[in-house]
C-alpha cells in the first residue's frame, strides 16, 4: 500500500493530529486539567484551519473511495471557521465548575464529528460515506446529552440517537437496494449503470430520508425543536450550522452526481419538501415562546431555502448553496452567540425574557438584530444576497411558482424575526436582563460574525471565488 | 463630477459617528453635527444641480452622466451588478428636493425634538434615512436601487417607531414595514423576470430604446399578457407600496404616529414619492413596450386620488388629513405619468408629474412642519382642541396659509403651475379622466381649507396655558419652505426635466387655467362658509350624507377588511390548525395517544418516549409517501 496517499489528505490528517494531541494532554494532565488547555486547543485548531484553506488540484485516494475537488476546501474551511466560532462561544461555559473536568471530552467529541463530516464531503464510495455519517452522528448524540444530569439534555440526547439510528437504518436499507440493482457502491460506477428502474427509485427514496433527517426538512424535522431546546446551546449552534451545512452540500453532490438520472423525480420530491419545510416551519415559528425552539423552526425554514440551490442542479445552484451556507453560518452563530451569553449569565431562554434587552445590553441586542435582519434577508445584509442568489438559481431553471412561494414566505418570516427585534428594542421590561460583561472569546466570536454579516454580501469577490469552483463535482 | 460620491458618503459617515457616539455626546452636539453635515450635503447637491444643468446639455438634449461606475458582482456571463452614480435631470432634481427638505427637517428638529429621550439616536436615524434615499435616486441600475429601496424601508421603520414607548407608534412602524415589504415582493419578482429576459439591470441599457433586448420578454406570454408586461406591472406594485397607492395605502395614515418632522421628511417629500420616481425612471420602457400597464397606472392613480381626497374631508386628526392629502397628491403624480406619451407635447404628463413632485415636496413638507408647530403649541393632534390660533401664532398661520393656497392650486403659487400641467395632460388623454381630476382639485381645496379654518379660525378653545409661537429654529425652516412653495412654480421646469431630455415649453391653456382656479376658489369658499365661524352647518351636512359620511370617516373600512382577512383567514384558517396540530399531535398531550405509547414509556422511564416513537411513525410515513410519489409521479 502506498502510504504517501495519506499525505494528500492533509486536511483530515492535521485534524486528526489536533484531536490526538488534545486527547493525550487531557489524559495525562491533573484532575483539574491543564491550565492552558483551551487556549491551546483554539490555537491548534486555528493553525489547522489556516493550513488547509487553499484549494489544490483534484485527486482521488484509495481507488476512488475518497475524492477531492477544490470546492471541498471551501466547504471544509467554512465548517472549520464555524467550528472555531462555536469553540469560542463555548469557552466560558466549559470553564464552569461542573464542566471543567470534562472539557477535554468536549473538544474531542466536537472535532470527531467534524472529522466524520470531512469524510462525508469527500467520499466517493457509499461505504466511506456511511462511515462518515456514523462517525459524525455518535459523538454528536453524546454532545447533545453533554449535560447528562440535566433531564432535558439527557432526553434530547436519547431522542437524537434514536431518531438518528432510525434514519440511518432507512438510509442503509435504501443503499442496499441500490447496491442490489447496480452491483456497485462507487459513486461513479453507480451513476453509469443506473437507469432509474423502480427498485433504484425506491432505494433512492429511502436513502434520501437519512439525509433529509440531518437537514431536518419537513416531515423529518420532528426531532429538531426538542433536541435544540434540550441540548447545551453551544451544541445546538453546532448542530444547526455545521451538521446542517455538511448535509446540504452532500445532498447536492450525491443527488447530482450519483442520482443524476432521476433528476426529474427528485426535483418533484424536493419541490414538495421545500414548500412543506418553509411553510410549516414558518407557521410554527410564529408561535414559539422559547428562543431555542424558535431558532429550531427558523433553521428548518432556512434549510428549505437552501434546498432551492439543490433543486436547480446547476453550477449556479452549487455556488449559491455554498454561499448560502457561509452566510447562514455567520448569521445563525451570531444569534446563538447572544443566546449562549444570556443563558450562561442570566439563565433565561424564553423570548419574553428578551424584553427591553436594548436598554441594558445595547451591543448584544444590536448584534442580534443585525443577525435576525440577515436571516430575514433584508438588504444590505449578507442574508439578502445569499437569498437572492439561491432564488435566481432556482428561477433560472424555471421554478417560478416555487420561487414565488419561497418569496411569500420570506414576508411571513420577516414577521417573526421582527417580533424578536421589536421585543428587544421597543418594549420595556420591569425586570430586564441585567447588564452583562461578555467574556473575551465570545466577544471575538460576535465581532467576527457581525463583520461577516455586514461585509460578506458587499465584498463581491467572495461569491465570485466560490462560483469559479462552482461545479467541482 | 466624482465629488457627487461625497453626497452619499457624508450622511453615511454621520450615521456611523452619531450611532457609535450614542449618548456619549451631548444632545446639542449630536444635533449640530448632523445638521452641519447635512448642510454640506445640501450645498453639494445645489452645486451638482448647477453644474449639471449648465454643462450636460449637448445639442439641446440633457445627457446622462455616470461619474462613477464599478462592476460590483459578475453574476453570469452577461449579467452583472454595478454600483455607481447616475446623474440625469430627474436624479439631480431629486438630490435637490431630498437634501433641501432633509436639511429643513434637521434644523426644525433641533427645537421640536428637544428634550426627547434618544435625541442622538434620532439624528443618527435621520442621517441613515437621508443616505438611503439619496442612494436610491442616483442608482445606476435597478438592483442597486432595490438595495437602497429596502434600506429606506428599514430606516423609516426605525424613525416611525422612534416613540417606542407608544404602542401605536410601534404597531404603525411594523405595519408600514410589512405592508411595503409585501409590495416589494412584487418589485423583486419583477426585477428577477426583467433581468432574466433582458440580461441586464442597467437603467442606461433598459432605457436606451434598443428593442432587441426586450424581444424575448415581449415574445413570451403568460396568462394572456407578455412577460414584459408582467414584469413591469410587478415592478409598479413595488412602487405602489412605497407610494401608498390603493389598496396598499393603509400604512401611511398610521405612520403618522411617528414624530412630526419625520412625517414631513418621509411622508411628504421623499420615501412616498419613491414609487413615482421608479415609474419615471423606467418611463421609456413603460411608454414604449407596455403602454397598457402605463394606462393601468393612470387609473390606479386617479382612483387612489379620489378615494383619499374623500376620506381627507372627514378626518379630524390634522396629521391624518395631511396623510390622506399626500396619498391623493401622489395619485395625481401617477396620473400625470400614466397619461403621458414620449417626447415633446406628448410628454407633457411626464414633465408635469415631476414638476408636481417637486412643488408638492415643498408645500407638503411646509404643511407637515406647520402642523408640527401647531401640535407643539397645543399638545394635541385633534382639530377640536384647536381654533382661533391665528392670533397666537402669526408666522405659523401665514406660512400654513401659503401651503394651503399652494396645494389648492391658486395662481400664482407653485401648486397652480404643476397641477395645471397635469390637468392639461389628462384632458389631452381623456376628457372623462380630466373632469374627474378637476373635481379632485376642488375637493383638495375644500379639505385643506377645512383644516386651515378649523385650526386658525373657528371658535377659540379655552386653552390651559395660552399657545405661543414656536422658536426660531422651527419658524425659519417654515419660512424657507414657504418661499419655495410660493415661488417654486415660476421655475421653467420644461426646460430642465422632460421625458426625452429635450427642452419643451408648453403653451398655457388659459381656459383650463381659469376654470381650475375657479374650482379651487369654490372649494375654499365652501370651506369658509362651513368652518370659518362655528355653526351647525357641518353637522347638518354630515348628517344628511349619513351613510356615505360614515363610510368615508371610517376610511371605507379598508383596514378592517385587511384585519378580517389576516385574522380570520390567515390566523384562524391556517395558523390555528397548525397550532392545534402542535398542541394535540406534536406535544402528544391528548390522552388517546397515551394508550399507544404507554408500553414504551414503561420500558424507559424519565424520557417522554411517546414522542420519539411518534416521530418515528411520521418519519416512516413520510418515507413511504416519498417512495410512493417518486414511483408514480
Amino acid at each position: 500500500m502506498n502510504y504517501s496517499a495519506f499525505l494528500q489528505l492533509h486536511n483530515e490528517m492535521t485534524l486528526l493530529a489536533v484531536i490526538v494531541i488534545l486527547l493525550v494532554i487531557d489524559v495525562f494532565s491533573s484532575e483539574k486539567g491543564y491550565r492552558f488547555f483551551q487556549t491551546l486547543a483554539l490555537i491548534l485548531f486555528s493553525i489547522h484551519t489556516l493550513l488547509n484553506c487553499v484549494p489544490g488540484e483534484p485527486f482521488e485516494v484509495a481507488g476512488g473511495m475518497y475524492m477531492y475537488y477544490p470546492i471541498h476546501t471551501y466547504i471544509k474551511t467554512i465548517l472549520n471557521v464555524g467550528t472555531l466560532i462555536v469553540l469560542l462561544q463555548a469557552h466560558r461555559w466549559l470553564n464552569t465548575e461542573e464542566n471543567i473536568i470534562r472539557r477535554g471530552e468536549f473538544y474531542f467529541l466536537t472535532l470527531s464529528t467534524l472529522f466524520g463530516m470531512y469524510l462525508m464531503i469527500s467520499a466517493g464510495h457509499f461505504l466511506m460515506f456511511f462511515i462518515g455519517i456514523e462517525t459524525a452522528a455518535l459523538p454528536m448524540a453524546t454532545l447533545v446529552a453533554f449535560n447528562k444530569f440535566n433531564n432535558k439534555s439527557a432526553e434530547a440526547g436519547a431522542k437524537y440517537i434514536l431518531s438518528s439510528v432510525f434514519a440511518s437504518g432507512l438510509s442503509l436499507f435504501g443503499l442496499s437496494l441500490v447496491y442490489g440493482a447496480t452491483g456497485s457502491l462507487y459513486f461513479d460506477d453507480i451513476a453509469k449503470i443506473m437507469t432509474a428502474s423502480q427498485i433504484e427509485l425506491i432505494g433512492f427514496a429511502f436513502f434520501a430520508v437519512g439525509l433529509f433527517f440531518k437537514i431536518s426538512l419537513v416531515p423529518f424535522h420532528l426531532w429538531t425543536p426538542d433536541v435544540y431546546e434540550g441540548a447545551p446551546t453551544s451544541i445546538t449552534a453546532y448542530l444547526s450550522v455545521i451538521s446542517k451545512g455538511t448535509a446540504v452540500f452532500v445532498v447536492f453532490t450525491i443527488f447530482v452526481k450519483v442520482f443524476g438520472v432521476m433528476i426529474a423525480q427528485w426535483q418533484i420530491l424536493l419541490y414538495i419538501i421545500i414548500v412543506l419545510s418553509i411553510t410549516v416551519a414558518n407557521l410554527f415559528a410564529i408561535r414559539q415562546q422559547n428562543i431555542k425552539r424558535f431558532l429550531a423552526f427558523s433553521s428548518i425554514s432556512q434549510a428549505g431555502y437552501i434546498m432551492l440551490g439543490v433543486i436547480s442542479g446547476t453550477a449556479l445552484g452549487m455556488s449559491s448553496l455554498v454561499y448560502y451556507v457561509l452566510v447562514y453560518m455567520f448569521s445563525n452563530l451570531a444569534v446563538f452567540g447572544v443566546v449562549t451569553i444570556i443563558e450562561n449569565h442570566a439563565d433565561k431562554t424564553s423570548i419574553r425574557d428578551y424584553t427591553g434587552l436594548y436598554y441594558t445590553n445595547p451591543k448584544l441586542s444590536i448584534v442580534m438584530a443585525l443577525a435576525l435582519f440577515s436571516l430575514a434577508g433584508i438588504p444590505p445584509f449578507s442574508g439578502f444576497f445569499s437569498k437572492y442568489f439561491i432564488f435566481s438559481a432556482a428561477f433560472k431553471e424555471g421554478f417560478y411558482v416555487l420561487v414565488f412561494i419561497a418569496l411569500a414566505n420570506t414576508v411571513v418570516s420577516l414577521y417573526f424575526y421582527l417580533k424578536v427585534v421589536k421585543i428587544m428594542f421597543f418594549n420595556q421590561s420591569e425586570n430586564p436582563i441585567e447588564r452583562i460583561s461578555t467574556d473575551i472569546p465570545s466577544k471575538i466570536s460576535l465581532i467576527i460574525c457581525t463583520l461577516a454579516i455586514v461585509f460578506v454580501g458587499l465584498v463581491s469577490s467572495i461569491f465570485e471565488q466560490i462560483s469559479v469552483l462552482g461545479f467541482g463535482i | 463630477m466624482q465629488y457627487t460620491l461625497l453626497i452619499l458618503l457624508l450622511p453615511l459617515l454621520s450615521f456611523v459617528v452619531l450611532g457609535l457616539m450614542d449618548t456619549k455626546w451631548k444632545a446639542r452636539v449630536a444635533g449640530s453635527v448632523g445638521t452641519l453635515v447635512l448642510s454640506v450635503v445640501a450645498a453639494l447637491s445645489y452645486y451638482t444641480a448647477w453644474a449639471y444643468f449648465s454643462t450636460a446639455n449637448v445639442g439641446g438634449i440633457y445627457q446622462k452622466i455616470v461619474p462613477l461606475q464599478t462592476v460590483w458582482m459578475q453574476f453570469s456571463g452577461q449579467l452583472h451588478i454595478d454600483l455607481g452614480i447616475l446623474l440625469d435631470p430627474i436624479s439631480v432634481m431629486m438630490l435637490v428636493v431630498i437634501s433641501t427638505v432633509s436639511l429643513m427637517v434637521h434644523i426644525y428638529s433641533l427645537a421640536y425634538m428637544k428634550g426627547e429621550k434618544g435625541f442622538e439616536r434620532y439624528y443618527a436615524f435621520l442621517s441613515l434615512f437621508t443616505f438611503s434615499m439619496l442612494g436610491l435616486v442616483v442608482a445606476t441600475n435597478i438592483f442597486q436601487m432595490y438595495i437602497f429601496w429596502e434600506l429606506v424601508g428599514v430606516s423609516s421603520y426605525l424613525l416611525i417607531g422612534f416613540y417606542y414607548t407608544k404602542p401605536e407608534a410601534v404597531a404603525a412602524s411594523k405595519k408600514a414595514f410589512i405592508v411595503t415589504r409585501f409590495a416589494d415582493l412584487g418589485f423583486l419578482i419583477g426585477i428577477l423576470i426583467l433581468s432574466f429576459y433582458t440580461q441586464t439591470f442597467d437603467f442606461g441599457v433598459l432605457n436606451s430604446g434598443n428593442a432587441g433586448i426586450f424581444a424575448s420578454a415581449s415574445g413570451v406570454t403568460f396568462m394572456g399578457a407578455s412577460v414584459l408586461s408582467w414584469a413591469m406591472a410587478l415592478i409598479f406594485i413595488g412602487g405602489a407600496g412605497k407610494s401608498a397607492m390603493f389598496p396598499l395605502h393603509i400604512w401611511l395614515p398610521d405612520a403618522m404616529e411617528g414624530p412630526t418632522p419625520v412625517s414631513a421628511l418621509i411622508h411628504a417629500a421623499t420615501m412616498v414619492v419613491a414609487g413615482v420616481y421608479l415609474v419615471a425612471r423606467l418611463f421609456p420602457v413603460y411608454v414604449t413596450y407596455t403602454p397598457d400597464v402605463l394606462h393601468g397606472i393612470a387609473y390606479v392613480g386617479a382612483f387612489t386620488s379620489l378615494f383619499a381626497a374623500v376620506i381627507a374631508c372627514t378626518q379630524t386628526d390634522i396629521k391624518r388629513v395631511l396623510a390622506f392629502s399626500t396619498i391623493s397628491q401622489i395619485g395625481y403624480m401617477m396620473v400625470g405619468l400614466g397619461v403621458s406619451g414620449y417626447g415633446g407635447h406628448e410628454g407633457t404628463g411626464y414633465m408635469a408629474s415631476m414638476f408636481h413632485l417637486f412643488t408638492h415636496a415643498m408645500f407638503k413638507a411646509l404643511l407637515f412642519l406647520g402642523a408640527g408647530s401647531v401640535i407643539h403649541a397645543v399638545h394635541s393632534n385633534e382639530m377640536q382642541k384647536m381654533g382661533g390660533l391665528r392670533k397666537y401664532m402669526p408666522v405659523t398661520h401665514l406660512v400654513f396659509l401659503i401651503g394651503c393656497l399652494a396645494i389648492a392650486g391658486i395662481f400664482p403659487l407653485s401648486g397652480f403651475f404643476s397641477k395645471d400641467e397635469i390637468l392639461a395632460a389628462t384632458y389631452m388623454y381623456s376628457t372623462g379622466l380630466g373632469i374627474g381630476m378637476s373635481f379632485i382639485a376642488g375637493l383638495t381645496a375644500f379639505y385643506m381649507f377645512r383644516l386651515y379654518f378649523n385650526i386658525f379660525w373657528g371658535k377659540e378653545n379655552s386653552y390651559e396655558h395660552s399657545p405661543h409661537e414656536s422658536p426660531l429654529a422651527m419658524t425659519i425652516p417654515l419660512v424657507v419652505l414657504a418661499f419655495f412653495s410660493f415661488f417654486g412654480g415660476l421655475i421653467p421646469f420644461g426646460k430642465f426635466v422632460t421625458s426625452d431630455g429635450a427642452a419643451y415649453t408648453g403653451e398655457t391653456n388659459y381656459v383650463l387655467a381659469i376654470v381650475s382656479v375657479l374650482i379651487g376658489i369654490t372649494g375654499i369658499l365652501l370651506a369658509a362658509a362651513m368652518y370659518r365661524k362655528k355653526t351647525m352647518l357641518p353637522d347638518r351636512v354630515s348628517q344628511s350624507l349619513g351613510f356615505i359620511y360614515q363610510l368615508a370617516r371610517n376610511k371605507f373600512y379598508v383596514d378592517e377588511l385587511y384585519l378580517f382577512i389576516t385574522k380570520n383567514v390567515f390566523f384562524k384558517g391556517m395558523a390555528s390548525p397548525v397550532s392545534w396540530y402542535d398542541r394535540h399531535v406534536v406535544n402528544g398531550s391528548v390522552n388517546g395517544l397515551a394508550v399507544v405509547t404507554q408500553w414504551v414509556s414503561v420500558k424507559i422511564k424519565g424520557i417522554q418516549t411517546g414522542k420519539v416513537q411518534q416521530y418515528a411513525w411520521v418519519f416512516l410515513l413520510g418515507t413511504l409517501l416519498m417512495a410512493f410519489l417518486i414511483l408514480f409521479l
